[in-house]
């Protein structure tokens, strides 16, 4: 099962941290900390697989890809394959582009609630279930949607609601 | 930074007009942006923290506020602050109506709280009743917070509608459903074990994603029992068929490829079938070999595949068509420029040899290649790939490049486990013995402080044992190889302290048994040693034994052989150190040198490390002594776990303080201020007598705490004195450091006394003592339990804990523990030939000379031991009647306890008390580096199963 997904700047500080198996809150930044270690010393174009015993127990590796400023790290067990992870990413990505239109480090800090609601349309509960942009699109659309209504029925303002819409 | 300047400037443009933040958080993250240092930093979300507690309190806030209140709290939390506080806040959100604020309540309930959080209970309800609206992205969000935050005990509360939720008519929400019952698996799997049969209905829903999503659940339980689920093989495979087939719509596809991930996962759970099951992997080779066919190798996602069929054909029952298809794959991958696929094809190559070893030689130069890449997560890929080849024939060469590639990282963790495998593989496959003490050398050398010291331990007792298969000649050469190269690597600088403990073990046992090197030579390196690490205990502690053994072996051949000087300032200073233990090695040294050849022999014997020692599992030799002790009217031991009624500790501890404060002798202050000291005192005498027996192990450690502190241990009562012993072992489960065993100490040591003393000395010691402790009791309470507590005391402190074993045993079947404490000397004897009576107490406690890095509190300082024990005498058949009522009954009542903590402790520890006691023995004859590997070895005899650890190849070879 997928055991985390991050986003983290090039500078360490983290964008997104969601968890799927359980990490005590104070150790989240410890956390953070070793993963953007073991990334920060690795050198462009190796493999984007990183064997993350050290930090995370037995047998959980991690994927990362570098866009830009962001690191996007989805961490795994060995129940997933590697490959198929690293497209996973590629999938976040893409969505977060449509989603977005030219996402950049900025949409993803001031949207995080955004990131998150994405991401629980591609994974739940640490497995993947869907893999399809459109398809996440589409139910992140919705979502939006449906809350706009109810937020006009909850007298939100609209100019609020419009950009703050998920 | 330079990103963050940038945030910076594009907010102060204004040129997209915000994020649909308000302006508070933009600021807020511009600030933080702007932040030159952590304090900084930390400062700004402070402030902003304190701006978010005083806002989420205040009820007139807007609820759409409220929303982005809770936002800026989880971002504030993301960056490593405390925001507890506002947890009851996301709480409360969950309730709201409207469906953003429930959204971001949820959200941020899932990401502050776990399961075992106390709030959870407050949110079963909410999610329980969402679970049931006709919004489905209520219902979604409420599956996806279940997800997260229920636990074992709030599943059957939300698990009716969850299962009902599997037909519902959006397919979003039973696949998440699906998730969620998955979910509950992986926490209880008892719990919705009787709803494995909806996963199977599932299987068939309509929806392709739905259907996807039942394969983890089916996956998980497939794992745990495959043979239960044989008969769905078929159905996996015509699954598996339609979407290699492109039967799904195309919504499914992903870059061209029809549903990958189901495709993978379905290859997951056909490799978990099919293994070694011929029947079930026939039915796969069709659709295997058509996805390969159609194997898509341009793009990520198609590899993905691909390398999963590998893993497939290498699980399932081998088919050669098929393992040509897969080397061909994996070739493939080995050959491209991407190191994603190189490490998948040395993944891929990985399982295959393991089928079939040839496969591993047509690539040859392409692992090779990986191993010299720059990538280090390829490297190491490829060094377990190595590792899995590893042969006898080509054992020499991958080790000595692990090792070459384990001297230059500093990564602890993968060091560490490469440094294992090091070991693992020379033990394995050896070509020779030289080799083989060359490489653990090495290993040592570079990682000694991170391999296991059990490993130090085995390689010393491979050379002490040899190779088994192999003559006595062999065995001495590898020794006197291992001599030579330790006596070239000793002099350089900064050894870890595990390998330095080797070479002094090796020196001291075998330093001088070929006559090449003479022991003023070797004495002469180990001082070297002692001398070079003043802070290391542990390996001043091998060194000064190593120091012994061969002054025993010189004088055991009757060459006289004189202390060097500096060596005898060595031992002034150790005699004088802070650690009991060394000096207790130091006196142990000078001692030695007076006694005459044929002493020494049986103290020392030559070259006896391998030997076995006898072990009297049932210490019968104490059934004597309980015997007479129950008809002088003791009471039977009762265990602890039959005992009632608890006394609140602060009772005992005045009782401590007490103790110690009725003391005469004492150097130093206490420890800790102890308020109340009269009042803690008049409570001990009013206190019921029962109450001195119920068993508070926490005040004795306390006390013993207390007791250790002082450097001069003579001041207290013999009873203080071994009970600070016996509280040691307590102390020792409680606190101590893993490797600590000292539950070994102090049988060794009151038993030798008593074997020194012919029964004489201490015999009267413990009658007189104890009669005073009875008239004082008695005085006072007249009770026939606390006299006899108050003897299985004594025997406790006179045979350490197994008097206490004893007791145990007595209370269990008391009529078979008869027998006279001469078999109790009769095994010291064996162990320790008793010399003659003067002599033999300073040359009696080799047992814990051996007793490595343990602080052993026996020793005395600086004073001869015998001279010491008589003082101690003194003190304590005198102290009780001297002083008044509630000082002797309080003075008495931390040995009562010691009796019981160290109870606890043997009946914690059970059957490990005696080999450790049994080991101690062993001791005497063996070197002390041993230790743990003989307490081992010992106890495997015993039990008659040879022990597994970590690595249960190490055992096997050296046991045969």
């Amino acid at each position: 099962m997928i055991q985390a997904v991050m986003v983290m700047s090039t500078q360490g500080k983290p964008r997104l941290l969601k968890f799927y198996s359980f990490q005590p809150p104070e150790k989240h930044q410890d956390l953070v900390r070793g993963v953007f270690q073991l990334l920060s010393a690795r050198p462009d174009s190796v493999s984007n697989f990183i064997e993350a015993d050290a930090i995370f127990g037995p047998g959980v590796k991690l994927v990362y890809k570098h866009l830009a400023t962001l690191y996007f790290v989805f961490v795994f067990d060995s129940s997933e394959n590697e490959l198929a992870m690293l497209d996973l990413v590629q999938v976040f990505v893409e969505t977060l582009d449509k989603c977005f239109k030219n996402v950049c480090e900025l949409d993803v800090v001031f949207n995080f609630n955004k990131l998150h609601t994405i991401l629980d349309e591609m994974i739940l509960g640490g497995q993947v279930i869907e893999t399809s942009s459109e398809q996440i699109m589409r139910s992140v659309e919705e979502i939006a949607r449906l809350e706009k209504q109810s937020n006009t029925t909850s007298l939100i303002p609209k100019s609020i609601s419009e950009r703050f819409s998920r | 930074m330079e990103q963050l300047r940038t945030i910076g400037r594009e907010l102060a443009m204004g040129s997209q007009g915000g994020w649909g933040q308000s302006k508070e958080f933009l600021d807020l993250v511009k600030s933080i942006g702007e932040a030159r240092s952590k304090a900084e930093e930390d400062r700004i979300i402070s402030r902003e923290l304190e701006h978010l507690k005083r806002r989420l309190a205040d009820p007139d806030v807007q609820r759409r506020k409220m929303k982005e209140l809770l936002l800026r709290l989880v971002y504030a939390e993301m960056l490593g602050h405390d925001a507890s506080f506002g947890h009851i806040h996301a709480v409360k959100m969950t309730h709201d109506e409207s469906l953003p604020l429930k959204r971001t309540g949820y959200l941020a309930v899932a990401l502050f709280l776990d399961e075992r959080h106390d709030l959870v209970i407050l949110v079963v309800n909410t999610i329980q009743k969402d679970l049931r609206s006709d919004n489905y992205l209520i219902v979604c969000a409420a599956l996806t917070a279940a997800c997260r935050l229920i636990g074992e005990e709030a599943i059957p509360a939300v698990l009716p509608q969850v299962v009902e939720l599997l037909a519902h008519p959006k397919e979003a929400v039973r696949k998440k459903a699906v998730m969620a019952l998955h979910r509950f698996y992986q926490r209880s799997p008892s719990s919705v074990s009787h709803l494995v049969s909806n996963f199977r209905k599932r299987l068939c829903d309509n929806d392709p994603g739905v259907m996807g999503a039942t394969l983890f659940p089916l996956y998980d339980l497939i794992l745990e029992d495959p043979n239960s689920y044989k008969d769905l093989v078929v159905s996996f495979v015509n699954i598996l068929k339609q979407v290699a087939e492109r039967r799904l719509p195309t919504s499914y596809d992903y870059h061209q490829m029809p549903a990958p991930f189901i495709q993978i996962k379905l290859l997951k759970i056909l490799a978990v079938l099919g293994s070694g099951d011929k029947q079930a992997s026939g039915h796969m080779y069709t659709v295997l070999g058509d996805i390969f066919r159609k194997g898509d190798t341009a793009s990520n996602i198609g590899n993905a595949i691909l390398y999963e069929c590998i893993c497939c054909i290498s699980s399932i029952f081998p088919n050669p068509k098929m393992l040509d298809a897969a080397a061909e794959t994996t070739s493939k991958f080995l050959k491209s420029d991407s190191h994603n696929l190189k490490y998948m094809g040395i993944d891929a190559l990985g399982r295959l040899i393991k089928i079939n070893p040839d496969i591993a030689e047509e690539h040859q130069l392409l692992v090779i290649d990986c191993l010299e890449d720059p990538d280090d997560t390829l490297k190491r890929k490829t060094f377990e790939l190595l590792y899995k080849m590893t042969k006898s024939t080509n054992v020499e060469v991958i080790v000595d490049r692990m090792i070459e590639y384990m001297i230059n990282i500093t990564d602890h963790h993968y060091k560490t486990e490469i440094a294992s495998r090091c070991v693992e593989l020379a033990e394995q496959f050896a070509p020779s013995n030289q080799w083989f003490i060359q490489t653990m050398n090495k290993v040592f050398e570079h990682a000694g402080d991170l391999v296991n010291i059990r490993v130090a331990h085995n390689l010393m007792r491979l050379i002490a044992e040899g190779f088994g298969e192999e003559d006595e000649g062999a065995d001495s050469q590898l020794r006197s190889s291992a001599v030579d190269s330790y006596l070239r690597i000793v002099g350089e600088p900064k050894l870890p302290s595990s390998f330095l403990q080797i070479i002094c073990w090796v020196l001291g046992e075998y330093g001088t048994a070929d006559g090449k090197y003479s022991a003023s030579y070797i004495v002469g390196k180990l001082y070297d040693v002692a001398e070079g690490h003043p802070t290391d205990d542990t390996v001043r502690a091998y060194a000064i034994s190593a120091i012994l053994k061969i002054f025993a072996f010189e004088i055991a051949l009757g060459r006289k052989m004189d202390m060097l000087p500096e060596c005898q300032s060595l031992l002034d200073e150790l005699s004088a150190s802070h650690s009991t233990d060394l000096q207790q090695r130091a006196y142990e040294l000078q001692a030695l040198l007076g006694l005459d050849k044929q002493a020494v022999e049986s103290v020392m014997p030559s070259d006896a490390s391998c030997e076995d020692i006898e072990i009297d599992r049932n210490l019968s030799f104490l059934n004597g002594y309980v015997q007479q002790a129950f008809e002088n009217g003791a009471a039977p031991y009762i265990p602890e776990s039959e005992r009632s009624g608890a006394i609140s500790v602060s009772n005992y501890r005045a009782q401590d303080q007490q103790e110690t404060s009725a003391h005469a002798l004492r150097f130093e202050a206490y420890e800790l201020p102890k308020p109340s000291l009269p009042l803690a005192a008049s409570q001990v005498s009013i206190s019921t007598p029962n109450t001195d027996l119920v068993p508070v192990p926490e005040p004795s450690h306390y006390k013993e705490g207390n007791q250790m502190s002082r450097s001069q241990p003579s001041g207290d009562s013999l009873s203080g004195e071994f009970g600070v012993k016996l509280r040691l072992d307590g102390v020792n489960k409680k606190w101590g450091r893993p490797t600590y065993s000292s539950s070994s100490t102090p049988p060794s040591s009151t038993s030798s006394q008593q074997a020194t003393n012919g029964g004489s000395g201490s015999e009267v010691g413990r009658s007189t003592s104890s009669q005073a402790r009875e008239s004082s009791y008695g005085s006072k309470r007249q009770q026939g339990t606390e006299v006899s507590a108050e003897k299985q005391r004594l025997a406790a402190s006179l045979f350490g804990s197994s008097a206490a074993k004893a007791d145990r045993r007595g209370q269990a079947g008391r009529k078979t523990a008869k027998e006279s404490p001469s078999t109790e000397k009769v095994a010291i004897a064996n162990a320790t030939p008793q010399p003659a009576k003067e002599q033999v107490i300073p040359s009696a406690p080799p047992p814990d000379l051996l007793d490595l890095g343990e602080p052993v509190s026996s020793n005395p300082p600086s004073a001869d031991p015998f001279t010491q024990l008589e003082g101690l005498l003194g003190p304590a058949s005198a102290s009780p009647v001297l002083s008044d009522a509630p000082a002797s009954s309080t003075s008495k009542t931390p040995d009562l306890m010691s009796i019981f903590s160290d109870d606890v402790q043997t009946g914690v520890t059970g059957g490990t008390t005696e080999p450790s006691l049994g080991v101690n023995v062993v001791a005497a004859k063996k070197g002390p580096s041993l230790q743990d590997a003989l307490q081992k070895d010992v106890a495997a005899r015993q039990v008659g199963v040879t022990p597994t650890g970590n690595n249960p190849i190490l055992f096997k070879d050296l046991l045969g």
